[in-house]
């Protein structure tokens, strides 16, 4: 689905956060959001997701603005410690957005054992979400948003927290779940490096307050990527340093 | 603030040992050296012997089992108001305000100062204990079911929100199960608060039946301060089996909770939480509305796997 920012504006009561963003997001595409801390990142994410009615402005998906939260929405939150239910098991933990489709509970299970398998996860749905590692408990999380089929996926820093391994191989999954899967997705990150591995673009914005677009980049790399090779080619060097200058802002380029 | 080490598990089981041990010899020292007057202070061996005594008596059992049964009653109804009140109290704030003042009017009055008036309201009989005890108990219950609800995690019910799951979803699967572990936690307050009371209730009534009457009038007896003191006993045990048995529950249902996996990482069992020495530390609960605190993010993210073996097979 088509994702549409229409000079939106967001504040928390006198403070600007977010002033006048327009951004297409093309079906199928996946956006890499850059900015330093406190721009307002995570403010925008939860705007999309209508977790928050926007100031002013609008976000409108394939032509409909959004009120409330959309349909056929998922979201991933970087603190997935705090994000899964510690009192379900992984596998009810991932089936629980399957609830709101009325399907039975047999059904319900076999899916998120079938996705927890995509994952890498196989035979860990008995277990609880604080039995498993962080990187494992990401991947769970990453399972529930996928468990419903969403056409737009929603992930804000969900790599921030883990360690370089781990969050390499995430990035990875989240590669081949996007290849074939081809959700429009809005990821956001502080990792500059992350952004252009990852996005098909990648859009930077200001310093906060009122944090706006200050580069919108596509990212010309082949859409097969390697940690290795895709990081040391020369194109990815120049891709990182054009988005780092534009994360440092004027002062530090040079 | 410095800490002294704390004692390993089998070490803590010895030195509570050695600790009844000890104030048992004492009294029991007490009692024999003829200090005081043996009918006055009986020594202790005197007394568990006839607390041990009593287990075969069948109008004492009876009377223990009629303040059981006022103690579950009572506990049984203050949940049943204070969980669904505390909810309601606890997610719609305009409630809250209104009713808040009523609140903070009941509450200082202490339960036992009630006595009275409520037995000349309902009588003596069960009735009076188990509406007081009701009384009495609902405040730690209540206050902790809305002191959790406050603690849920903005980001565990956004998570839920986003899925498409709207309001009540949010209260009955996301704030709910987060409560529970203060819900539970009150509760176990509220027990011993309930037999409190309910022993106290039966003392100043004075007739009819229960482990409070048996003492009334073992303390009217001569030579009653051995049946006295047997009573006691038996209410200790009861206090403390209740509060045994509370914990352990409370481990069973909420492994997840901050303080359960900071005792898993330490490799400690449960005898800690359920030592009886952790009256202070729930006073300060009561106080405070908080019972154990799963909402503090002791468990962060950064801890991995938590301990006994979670190697899960990729």
């Amino acid at each position: 689905m088509t994702l549409r920012l229409d000079s939106l504006g967001q504040r928390y009561g006198e403070q600007v956060v977010l002033h006048d963003i327009d951004l297409t997001v093309p079906d199928g595409q996946l956006l890499c959001v850059v900015g330093p801390s406190g721009c307002g990142k995570s403010t925008l994410l939860r705007t999309v997701a209508g977790l928050q009615p926007a100031y002013e402005g609008s976000v409108s998906i394939d032509g409909t603005p959004v009120t409330g939260v959309p349909d056929q929405l998922a979201v991933v939150f970087q603190d997935y410690g705090r994000s899964l239910f510690p009192w379900l098991t992984v596998r009810d933990n991932v089936a629980l957005p399957l609830r709101r489709r009325g399907l039975p509970r047999a059904e319900r299970r076999e899916q998120a054992e079938r996705i927890l398998e995509r994952v890498g996860l196989e035979g860990a749905g008995r277990r609880h979400p604080w039995q498993l590692s962080g990187g494992m408990q990401q991947r769970v999380a990453i399972a529930r948003a996928l468990v419903c089929r969403p056409s737009l996926l929603l992930m804000d820093e969900p790599f921030g927290s883990l360690d370089a391994q781990t969050r390499e191989d995430l990035e990875d999954l989240l590669l081949e779940v996007h290849r074939s899967d081809g959700a429009t997705i809005v990821f956001v990150t502080h990792d500059i490096d992350e952004s252009v591995y990852v996005g098909d673009r990648v859009v930077v914005l200001s310093p906060g307050p009122a944090s706006h677009p200050v580069l919108d980049l596509p990212v010309t790399l082949p859409t097969k990527r390697d940690q290795i090779t895709t990081r040391g080619l020369p194109e990815f060097v120049a891709l990182r340093a054009q988005v780092g200058r534009a994360v440092r802002g004027p002062v530090a380029s040079d | 603030m410095r800490r002294l080490r704390r004692p390993k598990r089998h070490q803590e089981l010895w030195l509570g040992l050695l600790g009844v041990l000890l104030a048992f010899g004492i009294c029991e020292a007490v009692g024999r050296a003829g200090v005081v007057r043996r009918s006055y202070l009986p020594p202790a061996s005197e007394v568990v012997a006839r607390a041990v005594q009593l287990a075969g008596d069948g109008a004492f059992m009876d009377g223990v089992g009629a303040t059981v049964k006022a103690w579950a009653l009572g506990l049984g109804l203050s949940v049943a108001i204070a969980v669904p009140l505390g909810l309601l109290l606890g997610s719609v704030p305009l409630v809250d305000s209104a009713v808040r003042v009523i609140v903070e009017f009941l509450r200082p009055l202490p339960s036992v100062a009630l006595i009275p008036l409520v037995s000349l309201l309902l009588g003596t009989g069960i009735r009076t204990e188990v509406a007081l005890i009701t009384y009495a108990c609902v405040w730690p219950v209540l206050f902790n079911t809305i002191y959790g609800l406050g603690e849920t995690d903005p980001l565990a019910k956004d998570t839920l929100r986003a899925f498409g799951f709207g309001r009540l979803s949010v209260l009955l699967r996301v704030e709910l199960p987060g409560t529970a572990p203060f819900i539970a936690a009150g509760i176990r307050i509220s027990a011993s608060v309930a037999l409190i009371l309910a022993v106290a209730t039966e003392l100043l009534s004075g007739f009819g039946q229960g482990l409070g009457i048996f003492i009334a009038q073992a303390g009217l007896a001569t030579d009653g301060t051995r049946d006295v003191l047997a009573g006691v006993v038996w209410a200790g045990a009861l206090g403390l089996v209740i509060n045994g048995v509370l914990v352990w529950g409370e481990r069973r249902l909420f492994p997840w909770t901050p303080e359960r996996q900071t005792e898993r990482q330490a490799g400690r069992g449960w005898v800690r939480a359920g030592a009886p020495g952790a009256g202070a530390a729930e006073a300060d609960a009561v106080r405070s509305g908080a019972g154990s605190e799963p909402g503090s993010d002791a468990s962060g993210p950064e801890a991995p796997g938590t301990g006994s073996g979670s190697g899960v097979v990729r």
